[in-house]
């Protein structure tokens, strides 16, 4: 292990960044030269300043905010469904025996081949997204959920009911930190598809939200706002997962994998 | 069982018995009558076996795998449920007076060593005082400077010896050992072996060892038993004095006349 010296973690911080900060100048030069048209590329600091004018109005805070309002219902809702039956499932041969297998069939179903039907039923209102949305994070929340409850060790639960552990000690004590692993990848996995579905869903029938923006700025063929927007998706991602990461760690410090993690 | 030791043992032995055979029978006695288990109707593991281990007594059991020699003591500790016969236990039989150490040390890894023990106290008395009990546990293992520890950053065997303070914070009457140091390595295992003598004659409780190390048997026991196909092959008392040298000749020759049976029916 390295000594975190200040000069050595500066070094740490910087390496992941040395990349996308190289990218951002060729880019820059390529479009200053004329070598790219700035009809099909903005330059980067022409999305600079369209994010500038755009948190600037407001228009952008906006935006934001309903689709991240949007993305987090949707993810409470399919994502609380999935973890409860997840759970169920775990831990009830028969409720596991009940809706497993209409789960996966479900399952098989593209959600977002749903998006004809969901406009029919919820028009383009928020009901449609949140719909959406929370049937794609439900799979694999509900997946992962399950299979961590079923990969905890049984010598570990043996062990738990040789010791005197009645079951709801169990549960809280042996069953749910085991599974607890196999949990966050399903978050994980479920922010990934939250995102997705989302812009997908607000980029073909929307009235606000970032998906909206972007489709608005195309019609007035604002590339840098089109841009702006396809990287403020990335950053949301980013966030995301980094703050999965952050609970991952605290929950999880127990487990020399996530350590330092 | 208690013959004649070496003049320069007595007075020792003399206070180590006193302690492990206490008068107020603390220590649980086993009996099994005519118990047989089969599995799923299958031909049957145990054959009407029948055996008294009175309180206080060490008890080795070995035997090739698949004997059975797992399932007597999962009988015993109730982990299974005989197909006939009976098991009784007398003396003050609870939950929690009689333990058992399994051959991986089955901790919870998202818990602290000192949390870890403390599952062996159940819900007895408050967070605090079981964590103090914990401690003291602990102490017995040698293992104090480890109490705030994720289990992942110990060795195989402090976690064995961790699930031994676990086995023993609530003073059992009976604890079973089934091949708990059958995955260390042989020094470890010699320590252990020590350990677990010392902690033995200190609280007097019933011990019944399960494992295929005749040599283990043969440096801890007061009685083997042989298990062959579900019954009590031999059953012989263990007289040489504690602690017990490694090497000595009487053993070895104990220690021979055991694998003979055992190997005899290669």
């Amino acid at each position: 292990m390295m000594r975190p010296t200040p000069l050595g973690r500066l070094r740490d911080t910087a390496v992941p960044w040395l990349l996308p900060v190289a990218i951002l100048l060729g880019w820059q030069a390529a479009v200053s030269t004329g070598l790219v048209s700035n009809r099909f590329m903005p330059a980067p600091l022409d999305v600079v300043r369209a994010g500038w004018e755009a948190a600037r109005t407001g228009e952008l805070w906006t935006n934001l905010w309903v689709s991240t309002l949007r993305a987090l219902s949707g993810f409470a809702v399919g994502g609380g469904i999935g973890f409860a039956l997840g759970l169920a499932n775990g831990l009830s041969r028969l409720s596991e025996r009940l809706t497993d297998t209409s789960v996966q069939m479900v399952r098989n179903v593209p959600h977002l081949s749903l998006i004809p039907l969901v406009i029919l039923w919820f028009g383009i209102d928020e009901g449609a997204k949140l719909f959406l949305v929370a049937l794609g994070v439900f799979f694999p929340i509900y997946a992962n959920t399950l299979h961590g409850i079923r990969s905890v060790d049984p010598q570990l639960i043996e062990m738990g009911r040789v010791y005197g552990m009645n079951r709801r000690e169990l549960f809280w004590r042996v069953v749910l930190p085991g599974a607890l692993p196999s949990i966050f990848v399903g978050l994980r996995y479920g922010l990934g598809i939250m995102w997705l579905t989302l812009i997908v869903a607000e980029t073909i029938s929307a009235n606000s939200g970032l998906g909206y923006m972007a489709m608005q700025a195309r019609e007035f063929m604002l590339v840098d706002v089109v841009v702006l927007a396809i990287l403020i998706y990335a950053l949301l991602g980013k966030v995301a997962d980094s703050l999965t990461r952050l609970l991952e760690r605290t929950c999880l410090a127990w487990n020399p994998a996530y350590r330092n993690g | 069982m208690t013959a004649s030791t070496a003049p320069s043992f007595e007075t020792a032995t003399d206070t180590a018995r006193a302690a492990s055979r206490p008068a107020t029978g603390r220590a649980l006695s086993v009996t099994l009558r005519r118990l047989t288990k089969a599995f799923d109707g299958g031909a049957p593991v145990i054959r009407g076996l029948d055996l008294h281990i009175p309180a206080g007594q060490f008890v080795a059991v070995v035997g090739r795998s698949g004997c059975g020699k797992s399932t007597v003591l999962r009988l015993i500790l109730g982990l299974e449920e005989p197909t006939s016969g009976l098991v009784s236990l007398n003396g003050s039989d609870t939950r929690a007076s009689k333990r058992i150490m399994f051959q991986e040390p089955r901790l919870r890894p998202r818990a602290r060593v000192v949390d870890n023990v403390a599952v062996g106290l159940g819900r007895e008395g408050s967070r605090a005082e079981r964590r103090a009990r914990a401690r003291a546990a602990l102490e017995e293992v040698g293992l104090t400077a480890k109490a705030d520890d994720w289990p992942a950053t110990l060795s195989g065997g402090q976690r064995q010896r961790v699930a031994l303070a676990r086995a023993l914070v609530s003073r059992p009457a009976l604890l079973a050992l089934d091949e708990p140091l059958g995955a260390l390595d042989a020094l470890t295992r010699i320590d252990m072996q020590a350990m677990i003598e010392r902690i033995r004659i200190e609280q007097g409780f019933t011990a019944i060892l399960v494992t295929h190390d005749v040599g283990e048997a043969v440096a801890l026991a007061d009685r083997i038993l042989v298990i062959e196909d579900g019954a009590v092959a031999l059953d012989v008392d263990v007289d040489a004095p504690r602690p017990r040298r490694r090497g000595d000749p009487d053993l070895a020759a104990l220690e021979g006349r055991i694998l003979d049976q055992l190997l005899a029916r290669a």
